[in-house]
C-alpha cells in the first residue's frame, strides 16, 4: 500500500524532471553586468514603487528630469535647465530635444505633464503626498513645461532627481493602465526584458538613448540575493560583477583581496531613535516621554562613535540630525553632544527619576537589534532600566502607527533635499511624525524653510530648526551608516552619489 | 468503484473547505496592518485609505472570507500587491523550480540514506556502523542555513566549481541548471538522509534477521543476493513510503535553503509575501500546497483500491 503511493509521487517527480529538460540552453556571448541586490524590489512602476532597492533599478530604466552628482548637487538629464517664475510661484522645466522612451514614442513636454500629472492622479500613487504643492503642469511649447504651484516650494527640484521625476511613455503607459510596473517602459539607458520575481530582473541595452555615448554594456541583469554573506560569496566567485550593501563585518576581510573593490558613501538617511513624546497617552505615562530633562540624560549616556564601532564595525559616521555631517545642510551650530555620564546622572535627579524605565522597540533586523543592545548598555551607566522589545517589522510600523511604544529604534533611507528627511518627521500630524510632536513655531520654520529658494538663508532657517530639535529630542539622531558596495577591480566609471543608487553611465569592464 | 469514488470526493470538498478558512483565518492573525507594511517607506496616508478600500480590509473578516472564496471558485487566486503580478502566475513560476528541487534532495536522500543504511546494517557492530551513524547524527544536527553557506565557500569561492546561488532556466542551460541545483538539493537531501539511515538500517536488521534469509542463505546463496535481493527489497517498503513523506514536505517549499541558495521556489515566494503582507500570495501558495497534498493522496488511494482486492469487497 505505502510503496504504491510513494512510486506515484516518484513518478509524479520523474515526469516534471523530465520536462523540465527538454530544451537546450543558448548561450549569449554579450557584455552583461550582474547586479547583486539585497532585496527583491517591488513594482517597477515609477508612480507606485515604494522601495529602495527598486530606485537602483529605475536607474537603469528610467531616466528623470534631473540627477546628483557626488555632491549632492542637482545636475540636468532630461531637463536642460529650470527657472523659477512668477513670483517663485511657477517652475519653468526645458526638456531636452529629441529624446526618445523605449517604445520609440518621443519625449516631449506633453509626455512631462503626462507623467507628472499621472503621479499626481494614479490610484494608490506614492508621489502624490511628495507632489502634492504642485497645482497643475502647463505645456508651454513642445519643450517646455510650467509647474504651477500655490507658494514657492524650494524641495520640489530635489523631488524630480528620484521617481517624482521619472518620465514614462505615455502611450505605453495608457495602454497598460494600472499593470505598467509589469513592463515598464521609460527613455533610460536600458529598456525592460524580463522580470522573474525573486530571481532576476533583465534589461537591455537602448539603442536610441539620448546619451548612448556613456553606455558600456548589453545587458544588465539585477538578481536578488538577500543573504549578505552569499551575495559576496557570487561577487568572489565571479557570478556577479557588483553587489551592493555589502555586511560591514566583511570589510576587513576583502582588504587583501585584489581582485574586488569595496566604495563606500555617506547615505542621505539616518539611523535614529525616536521617542513617543506626543504620539499617544503613554508619552506621559513615561518619563522619558514626559520630560525634556530624561530625553537629554538619555542622548548624555550615548557615545555616538562607539555605537559605529560596535553596531556598525565602525561603517558609519556619528550624527545628531537629519542629514549628515557631510551634508552641506548640516547645521555646524548644533555639533554633537560628547558622553556625559555624571551630567546624565545630574540632569535624572533633578527630574526626580533616578532609575528610569522604559521599553525600546526595535525590528528583529541585526542592525536594530545591536544598535538596540549597545544603547541598552550605554544608557544603564546612568541609570536607565532599558528593556529592548524585538518586534518584526510590520508589526512595529503598527505599533509606532499607534503610539503604541516608549522608544523606537527606527531608520529613514533620506531623500536628496533636507526636506525629505525632515518635514514628515516634525511637521504637525505628518504620516511620519511617530514622536507625536507638534510645536506651531517649529511648524512655521520648517513651512518657512520650504518656500525660502535661497539657498543661504534656508541653511539659516535650517540652523533654528536643528537647534529647536535637538532641545526637545523627539527623534535621538545615532549615526549615518556607509553604503557599502563591493566589486571586481575590472569594473571602472562607478560614481559615488550619496542616494546609494547605482548610476550605470560610464560604467565598464576593462 | 463508482461508490468508493464518489464518497472519497465528497470527502475532498469539505475538506478543501476546512483548508480555505484555515488559511485565511491563520492570516488575520498576524499582527500589524498589511496597508501600512505595504504603503512603503511614505506612509501617505491616500495611499493606506486607497490599499484598504482595494483589499476591503476594513470590512469584516467573512465578508473578506468571501471576496477572496468567491475569486478562488472563479480560477482567481488574486494580485500580488507588492510586484502586481497575478499569485496564479507566481505558482505557475515558481513551481517547477520547486518540484526539480524536491525531486533532486529525494534523490540525493535516497542515494545516501539507504546506502549507509544498508552498510550500517549489514556491517552492524563494526566500525562501519559507528561511522554511519556518526554521519547520520552529524547529518541530522547541522543547521542548513550553516552547511549551505559552508559549502558555497568551499565548492563557489575556494574551488570555484559550482555557481554560489542562483537559478537557471533548464531551457537556458541545462548544464547550469543541474550546477546551481546541486549544492540546495545536497544540503536538503543531507538532513533527509540521516532519517532514511536509520530507518533503513532497522528495517535491514529486522529483514535480515527472518527466516526466508535464513533460508537464503542456507540454500547457499551469495551475501551480495542475500542482502541486494531478498533484505534490502523487503527493508525498502517502509523507506519509500517516508521518502514520498519527505517529498511532499519539500514541495511546500524549503524556507532556509531557498533563502541561502537564492533559488526561486515556493519557500522564498512564501516567506518573503508573509513579512511584506502580501495576503493573496501567502494564500494563494498555502492553497495550492494543501490541494496538491489532498490530490495526491487522493490518487494514492484509488490506486490502492484498484490494486488491493480486500478494499473492494
Amino acid at each position: 500500500m505505502n510503496k504504491l503511493k510513494a512510486s506515484l509521487f516518484a513518478a509524479a517527480a520523474a515526469v516534471t524532471l523530465a520536462a523540465g529538460t527538454l530544451a537546450p540552453g543558448a548561450a549569449s556571448a554579450q557584455s552583461t553586468l550582474r547586479i547583486g541586490l539585497a532585496e527583491d524590489p517591488d513594482v517597477l512602476d515609477p508612480t507606485l514603487a515604494r522601495t529602495f532597492v527598486g530606485r537602483i533599478v529605475f536607474a537603469a530604466l528610467c531616466d528623470k528630469l534631473f540627477d546628483l552628482d557626488e555632491n549632492l548637487k542637482i545636475v540636468p538629464q532630461l531637463a536642460t535647465a529650470f527657472e523659477w517664475a512668477g513670483d517663485n510661484k511657477s517652475l519653468l522645466i526645458k526638456i531636452r530635444q529629441g529624446v526618445k522612451f523605449h517604445d520609440g514614442e518621443p519625449l516631449d513636454a506633453a509626455a512631462v505633464k503626462f507623467s507628472l500629472e499621472r503621479h499626481k492622479t494614479m490610484q494608490g500613487s506614492n508621489r502624490r503626498g511628495e507632489l502634492a504643492p504642485v497645482d497643475s503642469v502647463d505645456v508651454v511649447d513642445p519643450n517646455t513645461v510650467k509647474l504651477n504651484m500655490k507658494a514657492p516650494f524650494a524641495p520640489l527640484i530635489a523631488l524630480l532627481t528620484d521617481r517624482s521625476g521619472m518620465i514614462v511613455s505615455p502611450k505605453a503607459a495608457q495602454a497598460a493602465g494600472a499593470n505598467f510596473g509589469a513592463k515598464p517602459v521609460c527613455a533610460g539607458p536600458f529598456k525592460f526584458v524580463e522580470r522573474v520575481a525573486q530571481d532576476r530582473i533583465v534589461v537591455e541595452r537602448f539603442a536610441d538613448y539620448w546619451d548612448k555615448g556613456r553606455i558600456h554594456f548589453d545587458r544588465i541583469v539585477y538578481l536578488p540575493i538577500v543573504d549578505a554573506q552569499v551575495r559576496l560569496a557570487n561577487l568572489k566567485s565571479g557570478q556577479l560583477d557588483f553587489i551592493e550593501r555589502m555586511a560591514p563585518s566583511d570589510v576587513p576581510g576583502l582588504k587583501n583581496d585584489s581582485r574586488l573593490k569595496v566604495s563606500k558613501i555617506v547615505e542621505i538617511g539616518y539611523q535614529g531613535i525616536t521617542i513617543n513624546i506626543g504620539k499617544s497617552d503613554r508619552a506621559q505615562q513615561n518619563p522619558l516621554g514626559k520630560d525634556p530633562r530624561v530625553r537629554e540624560a538619555f542622548e548624555l549616556s550615548l557615545d555616538r562613535q562607539a555605537i559605529v564601532q560596535v553596531a556598525m564595525d565602525g561603517e558609519g559616521v556619528p550624527g545628531n540630525q537629519w542629514v549628515a555631517p557631510t551634508n552641506s545642510w548640516y547645521a555646524k551650530s548644533v555639533a554633537i553632544p560628547k558622553r556625559d555620564v555624571a551630567k546624565a546622572k545630574q540632569l535624572l535627579q533633578q527630574a526626580g527619576v533616578t532609575n528610569p524605565s522604559f521599553t525600546l522597540m526595535a525590528a528583529n533586523t541585526s542592525d536594530a537589534q545591536r544598535i538596540a543592545q549597545v544603547v541598552q548598555a550605554m544608557a544603564k551607566e546612568a541609570g536607565f532600566d532599558v528593556k529592548i522589545q524585538s518586534t518584526e517589522f510590520s508589526t512595529s510600523l503598527n505599533l509606532a502607527d499607534k503610539g503604541d511604544f516608549d522608544a523606537y529604534v527606527l531608520a529613514w533611507s533620506g531623500r536628496p533635499d533636507p526636506d525629505g528627511n525632515l518635514f514628515s518627521f516634525h511637521a504637525c500630524k505628518q504620516p511620519l511624525n511617530y514622536a507625536g510632536m507638534c510645536k506651531p513655531e517649529l511648524d512655521e520654520l520648517i513651512n518657512a524653510s520650504r518656500v525660502e529658494l535661497d539657498a543661504a538663508k534656508r541653511a539659516k532657517i535650517f540652523e533654528q530648526i536643528a537647534a529647536s530639535v535637538a532641545k526637545e529630542r523627539p527623534i535621538v539622531y545615532l549615526f549615518h551608516r556607509h553604503w557599502l558596495w563591493a566589486y571586481t577591480n575590472k569594473l571602472s566609471g562607478l560614481r559615488t552619489i550619496p542616494d546609494g543608487l547605482v548610476r550605470v553611465q560610464d560604467l565598464k569592464v576593462n | 468503484m463508482f461508490n468508493f469514488l464518489v464518497q472519497r470526493l465528497g470527502q475532498i470538498i469539505p475538506t478543501l473547505f476546512f483548508v480555505s478558512i484555515l488559511i485565511f483565518g491563520l492570516q488575520q492573525l498576524l499582527p500589524g496592518d498589511p496597508a501600512i507594511a505595504l504603503a512603503g517607506e511614505e506612509r501617505d496616508p491616500s495611499v493606506i485609505a486607497y490599499l484598504r478600500a482595494k483589499f476591503h480590509l476594513d470590512e469584516p473578516i467573512y465578508v473578506r472570507y468571501y471576496y477572496w472564496l468567491s475569486g478562488v471558485l472563479q480560477g482567481d487566486l488574486g494580485e500580488s500587491v507588492r510586484i502586481q503580478k497575478p499569485v496564479l502566475d507566481l505558482i505557475v513560476e515558481k513551481l517547477p523550480v520547486t518540484i526539480q528541487l524536491a525531486s533532486m534532495a529525494i534523490v540525493v536522500a535516497m542515494v545516501i540514506g539507504i546506502t549507509m543504511g544498508v552498510v550500517s546494517a549489514v556491517k552492524k557492530d563494526t566500525a562501519w556502523d559507528y561511522a554511519a551513524n556518526v554521519i547520520a547524527l552529524w547529518g541530522l544536527s547541522t543547521p542548513n542555513f550553516w552547511l549551505g553557506i559552508m559549502l558555497i565557500l568551499l565548492f563557489a569561492v575556494q574551488l570555484g566549481w559550482l555557481p554560489a546561488s542562483g537559478y537557471v532556466r533548464p531551457s537556458e542551460d541545462l548544464g547550469q541548471n543541474i550546477a546551481t541545483m546541486v549544492m540546495p538539493a545536497f544540503v536538503l537531501g543531507n538532513a533527509i538522509a540521516a532519517v532514511m539511515m536509520r530507518h533503513t538500517r532497522s528495517a535491514m536488521l529486522q529483514v535480515l534477521g527472518a527466516d526466508y534469509v535464513r533460508t537464503a542463505r542456507a540454500k547457499g546463496l551469495s551475501e551480495r543476493v542475500v542482502v541486494m535481493k531478498h533484505g534490502l527489497r523487503n527493508a525498502l517498503v517502509p523507506v519509500i513510503t517516508l521518502g514520498a513523506l519527505e517529498f511532499g514536505q519539500l514541495l511546500s517549499g524549503a524556507v532556509l535553503t531557498e533563502q541561502v541558495f537564492s533559488v526561486p521556489g515556493f519557500g522564498k515566494l512564501i516567506v518573503d509575501a508573509v513579512f511584506n503582507r502580501d495576503y493573496a500570495v501567502v494564500q494563494g501558495v498555502v492553497l495550492v500546497t494543501a490541494t496538491t497534498y489532498i490530490v495526491l493522496n487522493l490518487l494514492a488511494d484509488i490506486a490502492y483500491f484498484l490494486v488491493n482486492p480486500r478494499l473492494r469487497a
